[in-house]
């Protein structure tokens, strides 16, 4: 046998080895799920577990069809998911809009300081009440929430990596005469979004926070009046129904995040 | 009128607790075409006479003047290479060639020739789609050198730029520079603390001293080696006593019980 063609045997080898590795973690994975909702309904139906309290996956299966069934369903989802979207990009944006100017002027980022630091440690659905009065109980407050939760921390972390980019990479911008807004645009942006993506992919999961919090406190629909409605009324089903749903889309705008982060960042 | 003129700079860098005196009383002329070496050891303010002549720092005493012009960055006459290659890593090759082209907002198309056509004369051919992190060290350095020839310099500022490479890559390098700013004529000035090196590539060598930075000695490389290549310079036997005397020179500036 001749060494290339050896070669080539042990690659197919080796790819055949990585497949079978794929098949086992999928497998592994399947089997994690199944136990957990297989156990669930077994337990809840020999009463280990207070159906009443714990519901049941075929439970939250019937009231699910119910609700698509009824178009009940559709209506709370996308009025939950709009307003954290919304949020979510509002908070990002807001927060690096603010980094950027903050980067801008050295001498408004030494004013704003503390506020900063005071902003940041503040727990901000605190604030909800305050933003409900002054926005009115509406898609709007709830919105705000959303973003308020995020645009702090987005500002402090994004404006940390403006402030580390390399200063060569400023040097040889200036040395061709660059402008603090060519500098800004060719070199301090780019090199941020690898963290730009990174708080992007933390603000998922604030957004939810803000906007659940906020549903709790006005909304008359929505995913999050789902679960307080389903507490109040002890419909804990309901509540199961929901917090599902806001996991599948929560892990889906995960993922939009990481398919935006692999065309922004191309050189990796 | 010299061609580039320095006259009695002295420059200090302040901060809260205390005041730097990083050059004093520095003054020297270059000619154009002239290829000149700042060497001496560090901490004797030869990357801020470079940043000073750049006009990305403003010294607290003194002139600056490129053809009877105070310098500023704005007019593009000043290329500067840094010691390591600061190719923007998420540009391909070519956006990174075009990056001055694009800063000063020339983007033309036979000044884009010329930086392709530049590339190719590097020994760099069909790297323009890749990413700065496909290519290993040396070439990375020469598409450095092609960023800051496309725009055209008057004057060209090489800051220990080979520093980084390995002694072989370095080699090939000084050599590639030296042919290559030759045969376009460009005046340069290259900061080292290779003494080999400031005798392989430069026609003039100026010994810097620490404490505050100023001129110790300046040293005219005799004919025969300024007309060789760094490579061949490096074997003849002029070499050695040019690097004999400016060793000496460095010794007396550097205390040798720091060993």
């Amino acid at each position: 046998m001749s060494l290339k063609t050896n070669t080539e045997l042990l690659h197919q080898q080796f790819i055949h080895s990585l497949n079978r590795e794929k098949r086992w973690v999928r497998f592994y994975q399947f089997l994690i799920f199944i136990v957990i909702f297989a156990g669930w309904e077994i337990a809840s139906r020999l009463q280990w577990i207070d159906p009443l309290i714990f519901s049941a996956p075929s439970k939250v299966w019937n009231l699910l069809i119910v609700k698509i069934q009824d178009g009940s369903l559709w209506l709370d989802l996308s009025f939950t998911l709009s307003e954290t979207v919304l949020g979510f990009i509002l908070g990002t944006l807001l927060g690096t809009l603010l980094a950027a100017l903050l980067w801008w002027s050295p001498f408004l980022s030494k004013i704003l300081d503390p506020y900063l630091v005071i902003l940041n440690s503040m727990p901000k659905v605190a604030l909800g009440p305050i933003l409900i009065v002054a926005l009115g109980p509406s898609f709007t407050s709830i919105v705000a929430m959303g973003a308020i939760i995020s645009v702090i921390i987005t500002t402090i972390v994004v404006y940390t990596s403006f402030r580390e980019v390399d200063p060569n990479y400023i040097k040889v911008l200036q040395t061709f005469g660059g402008t603090r807004y060519q500098i800004f645009k060719e070199a301090i942006l780019p090199s941020s979004f690898p963290v730009i993506i990174s708080t992007l992919k933390v603000n998922v999961g604030l957004s939810w926070v803000g906007v659940i919090v906020g549903e709790f406190l006005v909304a008359s629909k929505g995913l999050g009046y789902m679960i307080i409605y389903g507490f109040q009324v002890f419909n804990f089903t309901l509540v199961m129904l929901s917090l599902l749903i806001i996991a599948v889309l929560a892990t889906i705008m995960y993922q939009v995040v990481e398919l935006i982060e692999k065309k922004l960042i191309k050189n990796n | 009128m010299e061609f580039l003129k320095i006259d009695d700079i002295h420059h200090t860098y302040f901060t809260k607790t205390s005041a730097v005196t990083a050059l004093s009383d520095v003054s020297l002329d270059v000619a154009e075409g002239e290829f000149v070496s700042f060497l001496g050891p560090s901490g004797c303010g030869k990357t801020t006479l470079l940043s000073i002549i750049a006009g990305l720092i403003k010294p607290t005493e003194g002139l600056v003047e490129l053809e009877g012009k105070k310098v500023g960055t704005k007019d593009n006459e000043i290329g500067y290479m840094l010691q390591q290659d600061y190719l923007f890593p998420w540009k391909t090759i070519e956006e990174n060639i075009l990056l001055g082209l694009k800063i000063s907002g020339s983007l033309e198309k036979d000044k884009i020739q010329y930086a392709h056509d530049l590339l190719e004369k590097m020994g760099l051919q069909s790297v323009e789609p890749l990413y700065p992190k496909q290519l290993s060290g040396g070439m990375r350095q020469r598409v450095a050198l092609v960023r800051t020839l496309a725009t055209e310099p008057k004057l060209l500022m090489l800051d220990e730029p080979f520093s980084a490479l390995d002694y072989q890559t370095k080699l090939n390098l000084e050599n590639l520079v030296s042919n290559t700013l030759k045969s376009f004529g460009k005046t340069a000035i290259l900061v080292t603390h290779d003494i080999g090196e400031a005798i392989a590539m430069s026609d003039r060598v100026y010994l810097f001293s620490p404490g505050p930075g100023h001129i110790h000695k300046m040293f005219h490389i005799p004919k025969e080696l300024r007309d060789l290549t760094p490579f061949h310079t490096r074997n003849h036997e002029a070499y050695t006593d040019i690097f004999q005397s400016i060793w000496k020179e460095l010794e007396s500036i550097e205390p040798e019980d720091k060993y």
